[in-house]
């Protein structure tokens, strides 16, 4: 596994193996940051950071990590870089901070994270796990910001804040959409985006 | 090397909690003064908010905030159970002192122990007022904290100079239903407290009632509840009523101040007129 080709490293898990759409991991904060496109965005940079530092991190160490505590020495170096972001986010990004809330602590428990260190940090050559994690972050954060598109352009009628549906057609009587703002379509729009996604590959579906 | 011996196990995990420590003792310890202003300037901007000085449309630096509460603020004072001011608060540019939510959910605190007969809490009382001075107009911004149903609420008040009549009101929660509770911190709720009064015809303090169904066009104590949002609604009022009583003899004195200082004038007005007249 020595020479793994970076590209296909990178842009594998953005399309074809997404961490979201096909492995289905990470669905809750999928659901719960989806409201507004700004707030998305931010986790989606928030997430690449965190997966694609600590892959490099415990790649780095990957040789020096006693079997026995494998599990809890990638949690601690996980834990290290999503307070970091936290604490950064904090100090220089306050609002969106504030309505990320919790959901930047629990990036600790996204199990897009974990599931990269075992399965392809602690075998891989520091680059290539640092790539590796960057593309699994942007696959989680392409969906990430697919999902809050459509969320608050038809919930909020806004996108990144702005009014993007024109006041006419809100004086013609039309309605943004409360549903789109609550959890529940965050979940179903994902179904969608895993059927379209489906369609187009068909080796993805099962027999 | 073994990587599977104990000592080696031992070590390692002590090395690396070490190290990862430091990192995060060095970062967190760095970013506190930035991280310390963010919420100081939010504390501010709702003040601000309050006062019809600032909304978030308006899109200030945190230098611009601070600022502006410097500019127009004329005084803010702590006052004690009596309604006597007891202290004076900073408020100078860069080094401008408020009461954050950590001090109001300590004077929540002793508030609910004053309700349950503690009299010895009524000495540690301490309530911040922020007085600004609009054009000539003196309006005056008080806080409120309570409990919602998923966590803290909390929220100001600005005053006219009747004491009475509510000029601007906004309020704030940790985490409410989303689109239920949370819609307190709405433009459409907090417009909804302005013009009420707090004292009904009669001069007694009543508070403001948040009335389920939505409050009559007449009711200058009531404003609209959230529908479905019930529990924060009532929530809101406790925390309202609670904290008001408790600066209602604030008021009174700053209400009979003014009033004296309105009769000195005039009887000074008068003697001129005598005055001119001899």
């Amino acid at each position: 596994m020595n020479d793994v080709n970076l590209k296909e490293t990178l842009l594998n898990p953005i399309f074809k193996g997404n961490p979201i759409s096909v492995l289905v991991l990470g669905i809750c904060s999928a659901l719960a940051v989806t409201v507004q496109l700004k707030g998305a965005f931010v986790m989606a940079l928030s997430v690449i950071a965190v997966t694609g530092l600590s892959s490099l991190v415990v790649s780095l160490l990957r040789n020096t990590i006693p079997n026995r505590i494998r599990i809890i020495v990638q949690l601690v170096v996980v834990a290290l870089m999503v307070i970091l972001v936290d604490q950064l986010l904090k100090a220089f990004a306050y609002s969106i901070s504030k309505t990320l809330s919790v959901y930047i602590g629990l990036i600790i428990t996204n199990c897009i994270v974990m599931g990269r260190i075992e399965a392809f940090a602690l075998g891989n050559k520091p680059f290539a796990s640092f790539v590796d994690g960057l593309g699994n972050g942007a696959g989680y954060g392409l969906i990430l910001v697919i999902v809050a598109f459509f969320r608050e352009l038809l919930g909020s009628g806004t996108l990144f804040g702005f009014q993007i549906i024109p006041e006419k057609l809100y004086e013609l009587g039309y309605m943004n959409n409360g549903l789109m703002i609550l959890p529940p379509m965050a979940l179903i729009l994902l179904g969608c985006i895993i059927w379209v996604q489906r369609s187009i590959q068909k080796d993805l579906q099962e027999k | 090397m073994n990587t599977n011996s104990n000592t080696y196990t031992v070590i390692y995990s002590i090395i690396l909690v070490v190290v990862v420590a430091a990192v995060l003792a060095f970062t967190a310890m760095t970013l506190q003064p930035k991280q310390e202003t963010n919420v100081k300037v939010e504390t501010i901007s709702k003040i601000l908010t309050t006062a019809g000085l600032y909304n978030t449309e308006m899109e200030m630096s945190n230098d611009d905030i601070l600022r502006t509460y410097s500019e127009n603020i004329e005084e803010a004072v702590v006052v004690n159970f009596e309604g006597e001011v007891i202290s004076k608060m900073n408020t100078d540019e860069g080094k401008i002192e408020i009461k954050g939510q950590s001090d109001l959910k300590a004077q929540n605190d002793l508030m609910k122990k004053i309700n349950a007969g503690d009299a010895s809490a009524k000495s540690k009382l301490e309530l911040p007022v922020y007085i600004f001075n609009l054009n000539g107009e003196k309006i005056t911004v008080v806080p409120c904290y309570g409990a919602g149903l998923w966590g803290p609420i909390w929220g100001y008040l600005a005053f006219d100079k009747d004491m009475n009549t509510i000029n601007g009101a906004v309020f704030d929660h940790k985490g409410e239903t989303p689109g239920l509770g949370a819609e307190i911190a709405t433009d459409w709720f907090c417009n909804n407290f302005k013009g009420k009064k707090i004292h009904n015809a009669q001069n007694e303090f009543v508070s403001i009632k948040v009335v389920k169904g939505g409050a009559s066009e007449e009711d200058i104590n009531g404003v609209d509840a959230i529908s479905g949002g019930t529990i924060t609604s009532a929530a809101l009022e406790k925390a309202i009523d609670m904290w008001l009583r408790f600066y209602v003899p604030y008021f009174n004195t700053q209400l009979s101040q003014a009033e004296c200082t309105c009769t000195q004038a005039a009887a000074e007005n008068v003697e001129t007129v005598n005055n001119v007249e001899e």
